[in-house]
């Protein structure tokens, strides 16, 4: 089977999985208790009969639920997300509206974590049962076993407010309309603590991986043939240990990859940043099915999507690897 | 030295007023202020959320204003006349007032917003057009005239921006409401203008140049600053990103601390027409919940004033019944439940309670309600009641309190200025319906209760409106249909440099228009 035949059939298949998945959220998120008429009615502080019906009436929640599937489904067939009402928003816009924001809280703890992680767990791995491996596995750990939003809230006390050296919440400066140069490093000034705080977290994953790995690698017997040849530690760790080694880690990193999109809730809402994850949640707590069941379709087709991306890369990291396994 | 304490705070804040009054307001300059949760819209007139009301009231405006002792003052109404027999309101509209568009506001304006726009879409003036109000007229361009079929006291209280923003008959006449695009650019009279709403970060409202009061306002722009976490807000104003978090923005054990700062000023004002009173309420349908020992004994039960105390870090005081101290018709001739856990046992073993155990609704609100509801199931285990605390999300706890589904339900409700419009509601058998959290969801139902409310809506005089109050106070004290548990205080923190920012009934709500920054 050569390259693109796989890609289709991929391709089919994640379209079936989509289809599934689409209906699957449509039936659990009216599975949770309330509804967004119910919740906007009730945010008010006041409301009754006649209100809920016009919200229900504009939120199509007056339909048969069959028929509301429909509707759905048909949207999303010809690629129309649908419209929020309570945000007075087509859903598609305010999915896009957070994509940069999104892409880039989360792509740059991508990176970060992968460079970090991959290169503390190689270090690791040579000086196992040095020093230097006790303190990588030991701060691997810490990073790993902290929880999240406690890392968030400490890096803004030591950091904005004790140190004062990076704001602490939002996107960019409100209000300070800068453009061009100015603005980018406004911008990298916001994203240092939420990047860093999410990318703490995968930076100790890849590392307890990587270490793991290339350790297991370190034993086989071509390993110890390259040493036998003479080669160099630092060659034969770089090209026969490490390359062999990154094979699990690619894969954790396909499923980090696939998330990318879905942003990260936790960091988001602490650091104030205006992502998908933020978007997701709001929508959540507000019973906004519209923008839940958009932003659901949207993560799954990412993960999807990097799921085929990440058996392309398999190949190329191991030619041993076909596309057909 | 507490009394020194307080006498010196006193003596300082007397000549801050003194001061603020003395200085001529500065123009010009930015606010940040904390808006939290973000607006669903600021389409005033089809959205009255809390967060909503905090941005959009500097946007619309209403026939008036209230003062901090809630007595009506001119807003787009200029003067108003009531006629002798009560049943005849007659608002004389300012002269020169616009739109942010450029189009003039005028009675034609007023009739519709007042007649056909809230009517159909207001949950709250739509009752009290539908059961009090004869005809709305405009006699000319610049009057209007409201017709009641009956004197009915509270209705100078009803014209507050959330309750009665005026709505541009221009944009929104013959159209179908929601659906209007307009609703995603706000148009008013108010002293700002929308200018850009980055979803999710921030909403940005700018000056209107031509804003009918001359001179006003005198800031130029106003960031609103959406900031989910609460730790977070805090950190924000002590990094200097905002300067003013509105009330409830911050947790309450933070608020004493961040008082504390330099050119930092804390106010419990600014809430008075809203006035949030706190109760639980029995479900009243449920066993032992509609005997009245049983829910006496609970009363004596709760240790009200640690709740206040702890719980919500002594902001706020006990009430004593249905209507807010805070408010007009209050009364404190009525029985009180001071902390007696004895006299709760005898009660609740007199009431033939038998140990079943009651289910206790949390308000997910956060983690104060929490702890709140942790130390009202320990004060009632104590006399030997047994409690389930139940948990659920908004939406959850929207639908178990619309549907009647609890024992025991947290809630706090605006007073909104009258007992006739926030406080009757909770009590009389008219109300008892599903869907709505907010209407009578115990089941109290009790005909001379409703009574005495019904009449005392409509009673002609306010004196004739008290007495009726006062009995109404003393009967539901006694009967405990809720069980009060505190007048709430949401305390605003602010930069001392901002000035005049609450200095009305509803604070922030409508507050910009006078501020100034120094």
């Amino acid at each position: 089977m050569n390259l693109a035949q796989f890609l289709a059939g991929r391709l089919v298949k994640g379209i079936v999985v989509l289809f599934a998945i689409a209906i699957l959220n449509f039936f659990l998120i009216r599975a949770a208790p309330g509804d967004p008429a119910q919740v906007l009615a009730g945010e008010a502080g006041a409301a009754d009969a006649v209100l809920l019906e016009q919200l229900r009436a504009r939120f199509g929640l007056d339909q048969p639920l069959i028929e509301q599937l429909w509707i759905y489904l048909k949207g999303y067939a010809s690629l129309d997300l649908g419209f929020s009402y309570r945000q007075q928003r087509p859903v598609l816009e305010l999915i896009l509206d957070r994509l940069p924001a999104t892409l880039l809280l989360t792509g740059a703890a991508f990176l970060v974590s992968l460079g970090l992680g991959v290169l503390m767990g190689a270090l690791a791995a040579r000086r196992a049962g040095r020093w230097q491996d006790s303190v990588i596995t030991t701060l691997a750990l810490v990073f790993y076993a902290t929880p999240l939003f406690w890392i968030a809230l400490m890096s803004q006390i030591i950091f904005s407010l004790k140190l004062g050296l990076v704001p602490n919440v939002g996107f960019e400066t409100i209000g300070a309309n800068y453009t061009g140069l100015a603005r980018a490093l406004d911008i990298a000034q916001h994203l240092f603590l939420p990047a860093l705080t999410l990318g703490l977290f995968f930076t100790a994953l890849y590392a307890r991986m990587m270490r793991a790995s290339m350790l297991e690698i370190a034993g086989a017997d071509f390993v110890k043939t390259a040493r036998a040849k003479g080669l160099s530690p630092g060659v034969v760790s770089r090209r026969h240990v490490a390359r062999n080694a990154i094979l699990p880690v690619v894969t954790l990193a396909g499923l980090q990859a696939g998330q990318l999109v879905g942003g990260a809730v936790l960091t988001e809402t602490v650091f104030a940043w205006p992502g998908i994850g933020r978007l997701m949640f709001d929508a959540l707590v507000q019973r906004d099915y519209s923008v839940l069941l958009g932003v659901f379709f949207v993560s799954s087709a990412m993960v999807v999507g990097f799921n085929i991306l990440t058996d392309l890369v398999y190949r190329l990291a191991d030619p041993r690897i076909e596309a057909t396994s | 030295m507490t009394g020194l304490r307080l006498g010196l705070a006193l003596a300082a804040s007397v000549l801050a007023l003194g001061a603020a009054t003395a200085q001529e307001p500065k123009k010009g300059g930015t606010v940040h202020v904390v808006v939290q949760p973000e607006p669903p819209m600021l389409m005033q007139g089809l959205n009255q959320n809390g967060p909503t009301n905090m941005v959009a009231g500097n946007i619309y405006e209403s026939l008036l204003r209230y003062d901090e002792k809630l007595n009506p003052q001119p807003s787009l109404a200029k003067s108003w006349e009531i006629s002798p027999d009560a049943k005849v309101y007659t608002f004389k509209l300012q002269e020169g007032v616009t739109w942010h568009d450029g189009k003039p506001f005028t009675a034609d304006d007023v009739v519709f917003t007042l007649d056909k726009f809230l009517r159909e879409v207001h949950p709250r003036w739509r009752p009290i057009v539908n059961a009090q109000v004869e005809t709305i007229e405009k006699v000319d361009d610049l009057t209007v005239k409201i017709t009641l079929k009956q004197p009915f006291g509270p209705m100078i209280m009803t014209q507050e921006v959330a309750s009665a923003p005026m709505i541009p008959k221009h944009i929104y006449d013959g159209t179908d409401y929601r659906a209007n695009p307009a609703n995603n650019t706000p148009i008013g009279t108010g002293p700002f203008k929308l200018k850009e709403w980055k979803k999710g970060s921030y909403i940005h409202l700018v000056k209107n140049e031509n804003y009918w009061l001359k001179g006003k306002p005198n800031l130029d722009e106003i960031y609103w600053q959406i900031i989910p976490d609460a730790a977070a807000r805090a950190v924000a104003y002590e990094t200097g990103k905002v300067d003013v978090l509105t009330g409830g923005s911050v947790d309450v054990y933070d608020v004493a601390r961040l008082s504390k700062l330099p050119n930092t000023c804390m106010t419990t004002k600014g809430w008075e027409m809203f006035a949030p009173h706190a109760w639980l309420t029995p479900n009243v349908r449920n066993g032992i919940l509609g005997n009245k020992q049983f829910r006496q004994g609970l009363m004596y039960a709760i240790d009200r004033e640690f709740g206040k105390d702890v719980v919500w870090g002594g902001l706020g005081k006990l009430p004593t019944g249905p209507i807010s101290s805070k408010t007009r018709f209050y009364s404190s001739d009525v029985p009180t439940y001071a902390f007696d856990p004895a006299k709760a046992k005898e009660l609740i073993k007199a009431s033939g309670y038998k140990g079943e155990t009651i289910k206790l609704l949390n308000l997910p609100y956060g983690e104060t309600w929490s702890r709140w509801s942790e130390a009202i199931k320990q004060n009632l285990e104590d006399v030997g009641v047994k409690i389930q605390i139940e948990n659920t999300d908004v939406p959850g706890w929207t639908q178990k309190a619309s549907n009647w589904d609890f024992d025991l339900n947290f809630n706090f409700l605006y007073q909104l200025g009258d007992p006739a419009m926030g406080v009757a509601r909770s009590y009389i058998s008219s109300n008892i319906a599903k869907g709505n959290p907010f209407a009578n969801v115990g089941g109290y139902s009790n005909p001379e209760v409703d009574k005495l409310f019904a009449e005392a809506a409509i009673a002609a005089t306010d004196a004739q409106r008290q007495e009726l109050y006062t009995k109404v106070q003393k009967l539901l004290a006694d009967e405990l249909p809720v069980l009060w548990l505190l007048e709430m205080d949401f305390p605003t923190i602010y930069r001392c440099n901002v000035k005049n920012l609450v200095t009305t009934g509803i604070g922030v709500d409508d507050g910009f228009r006078d501020a100034w920054k120094e």
